[in-house]
């Protein structure tokens, strides 16, 4: 069969609000396509035959299936068909890093720029969310008849647990979410900022579809506190799921960290986010609002921590990161987004003391220079500092944004789950399953901070072996 | 878990009350030390407060709050059989309880009620435990009469002179340490001052010391770190690796300023008091 070679349109472009707009609001940055854009955007996709951009989802969405659904106008049946595999496609399609994943396996890469599948996955589920969840996620006309027998329980309510839920609860079983904050979604509603997410709009939409697949959801029940392990598989459980991410942040370890005005990106942004602390007084968290801000970190949760403070009126932002701009592990859309809503990027800069005044406020910041040394082993060349060039930033609110370490909490309590020598939690590879039989882990807290879909994965993993076990697969 | 309110006790009118809250899950659990996180309504934040006492077999666990401002205002509101929205615990780590000899506790306010059940778990474990306490005058004492329900000896002073002794409780506890050389361990929940001073005065004896740190929180849950204080020169979470600390390593002067943090918002927030729609979740 001869093919002349085809002539491959350019992606269609995603409308944002402009920046000067959306640097003073919290309202989402990117608007989604219309239809007539998804139609377009999915003609491109070529329909591989061994499609690679399917091995590169984590979740393994039948990712040209659906294209070819909303290709042909039936968005029903594209929704119908990713959420066979993804409990969660408008919070997928709008936060994972697709370029090192579906898209960044996509075919196209090689002569142009891959299919948009984020945007699309976004398009799909942002369409269908409003229809009856159990007509949707089984393709069926009614929802599964729900085993009272088949109780699982999943501790944390993040992305990892809402995937095993949805998996599970789709094939009949009773699950229970346990949370320990007062709302359902773990790092979906603390972590990742309204113009990213949208709180009320879709997570608590995702939420609602798996209610009405009868996921049990209790708030404010700590693992290892309210309740453990134990008394789980007491109550009848079959199997138990921990998902309780990685929580407890990291310092900088430098003199002056407990200033007022120092926050940890944890803390900064479970108050904007979680508590609606841009909106004090209504809300009634209060959020110190910095005049001139500064981030360490030069992560997605740096760039969300950098854009929530420009949003709630700083005069200036600045990311301070040791590194260049170029190997910041922030997704390269984040880092775009920050800088045209004017966030300056302090690179090739370390932290060594925060300075204040005598009631305590944080005033400013002292900063080493650092330059590039020659390349090491691995021919990446690390950053070491230009000795004795050391400078001073005003700042009156500092957010560290440099990782996290595993949450003692349910930890402690769980003497016999086995942890790794970074303290994170033991899985099986192949299962999830943890060293207490039946008991699986999966997310940041068997992988340290990692991102939304990485734990969605690992849920899949483990919810795919529970139902395995109980009889419903293979 | 409806956290509905079963009883309400106003101790010093429009200042100080005490909630018996149905509770089970929590009460199953509390030890002495531990604290629950609440939020009283919709749009309302989150704050620790002590568990004052916990009754397992009723299921209900006792809090005692002191009406400092908009979210203790609108919990002030809430009446007996009201639910309190979210209700979260037993958190923190438990009081390190050992038996062995004499044990003073020593409460200053709203404390009081905190280092009651602390020293309930003294007293239950087999240690003779002194209760002293203090407040500015004798209207503002609270928990005298269940402090003396199983404490031998509940030393007390205003700073009046109203009832009991007239000054501060560190000069009982000083007068006490100086008599007795079988205390094991001093107790000291209150306001940061009176802590501070209470450490000080145990210093010079050598008597370990233990302190109850009421740091600003958020979730309670060892996620933020807002809560951190310095002890010892190390930084440490008072929501997971507390909230009771070595009174003679505590940074007080950093927890004092860092108490104030929120100051002027919350001025403005008690100002705005209030749109919250408690009575809206129906």
């Amino acid at each position: 069969m001869t093919k002349s070679k085809k002539e491959i349109a350019a992606r269609v472009p995603m409308p944002n609000q402009p920046p000067d707009v959306r640097r003073n609001n919290f309202e989402e940055v990117a608007l989604g396509y219309t239809k007539e854009m998804a139609i377009e955007e999915a003609k491109r996709c070529l329909q591989c035959k061994k499609p690679k951009c399917v091995k590169g989802c984590p979740v393994e969405v039948p990712i040209p299936d659906f294209i070819s659904h909303l290709a042909k106008g039936d968005v029903e049946k594209a929704y119908a068909v990713i959420k066979s595999t993804n409990s969660l496609p408008a919070v997928c399609g709008r936060v994972c890093p697709q370029e090192i994943q579906c898209e960044g396996a996509c075919i196209l890469n090689a002569k142009e720029q891959p299919v948009a599948i984020g945007r699309l996955e976004r398009y799909v589920a942002d369409e269908y969310m409003y229809m009856d969840a159990c007509d949707l996620i089984s393709a069926k006309p009614e929802c599964p008849f729900i085993d009272p027998e088949r109780k699982v329980a999943c501790i944390g309510s993040g992305p990892s647990s809402l995937t095993v839920a949805g998996y599970l609860a789709s094939r009949g079983c009773k699950v229970t979410v346990f949370e320990a904050l007062h709302e359902v979604g773990g790092v979906l509603v603390y972590g990742i900022p309204e113009f990213r997410l949208p709180k009320e709009k879709i997570v608590a939409k995702e939420v609602g579809a798996l209610k009405e697949l009868e996921v049990e959801f209790v708030t404010n029940y700590v693992g290892g506190k309210t309740f453990n392990i134990k008394e789980l598989f007491d109550q009848g459980y079959k199997a138990v799921f921990i998902g309780v991410g990685a929580g407890l942040p990291r310092f900088l370890r430098i003199p002056g960290e407990n200033f007022i005005g120092v926050f940890s990106a944890n803390e900064y942004l479970t108050r904007v986010n979680l508590g609606r602390a841009y909106d004090f007084p209504n809300y009634d968290t209060p959020i110190i609002r910095g005049r001139k801000v500064t981030v360490y970190g030069g992560g997605n949760v740096a760039m969300d921590a950098a854009r929530t403070a420009q949003r709630l009126g700083a005069e200036s932002v600045h990311i301070v990161y040791r590194r260049t701009a170029d190997a910041m592990p922030a997704r390269h859309e984040e880092i775009e987004h920050a800088v045209e809503e004017g966030i300056h990027l302090e690179c090739l800069a370390n932290p060594i003391e925060f300075r204040g005044d005598e009631k305590g406020n944080l005033t400013s910041v002292l900063l080493q220079r650092m330059e590039l040394g020659e390349p090491d082993a691995s021919g990446r060349r690390s950053p070491k500092p230009v000795e004795g060039d050391t400078y001073e930033l005003e700042t009156d609110l500092a957010v560290i944004a440099v990782g996290t370490n595993p949450n003692p909490v349910l930890l402690e309590n769980e003497p016999d789950l086995k942890l790794n020598k970074w303290g994170y939690i033991e899985v099986d590879e192949a299962t999830g399953e943890t060293s207490i039989p039946n008991t699986y882990a999966g997310g940041d807290i068997v992988t340290g901070a990692a991102t939304v879909i990485l734990a969605m994965g690992a849920g899949r993993r483990a919810a795919k072996e529970i139902a395995r076990r109980f009889g419903i697969e293979e | 878990m409806a956290n509905t309110i079963l009883k309400k006790e106003q101790l010093i009118p429009g200042q100080t009350s005490k909630l018996v809250i149905d509770a089970p899950h929590i009460a199953a659990k509390a030890k002495p030390g531990n604290f629950v996180i609440l939020r009283v309504c919709e749009k309302g934040e989150r704050i620790p407060l002590t568990i004052a006492d916990t009754d397992p077999e009723n299921g209900t666990i006792t809090i005692v709050y002191l009406v400092l401002g908009k979210s203790t205002a609108l919990l002030e509101e809430l009446n007996e059989g009201d639910d309190i929205l979210d209700l979260c615990g037993p958190l923190g780590k438990a009081t390190h309880i050992h038996k062995g000899g004499t044990v003073i506790c020593v409460g200053g306010g709203t404390g009081i009620a905190a280092m009651h059940h602390i020293a309930k778990g003294h007293h239950e474990a087999g240690n003779h435990v002194v209760a002293i306490i203090g407040a500015r005058n004798k209207d503002l004492l609270l928990f005298e009469k269940e402090l003396k329900s199983f404490c031998p000896e509940v030393l007390i002073s205003t700073d009046d002179g109203s009832y009991g002794r007239k000054g501060l409780v560190t000069e009982l506890l000083k007068e006490r340490l100086e008599q007795d050389k079988s205390v094991i361990e001093v107790v000291a929940v209150g306001p940061v001052p009176m802590m501070a001073a209470v450490s000080k005065t145990t210093e010079p004896f050598g008597v370990p010391t233990t302190v109850s740190l009421n740091s600003i929180m958020v979730d309670g849950v060892g996620m933020c770190g807002a809560c951190r204080v310095t002890v010892g020169g190390k930084t440490k979470f008072a929501c997971v690796d507390g909230p009771e600390f070595d009174g003679h390593q505590v940074d007080f002067m950093e927890l004092r300023q860092r108490l104030a943090a929120f100051s002027s918002m919350e001025k403005e927030s008690y100002e705005h008091h209030c749109r919250c729609k408690c009575n809206d979740k129906k």
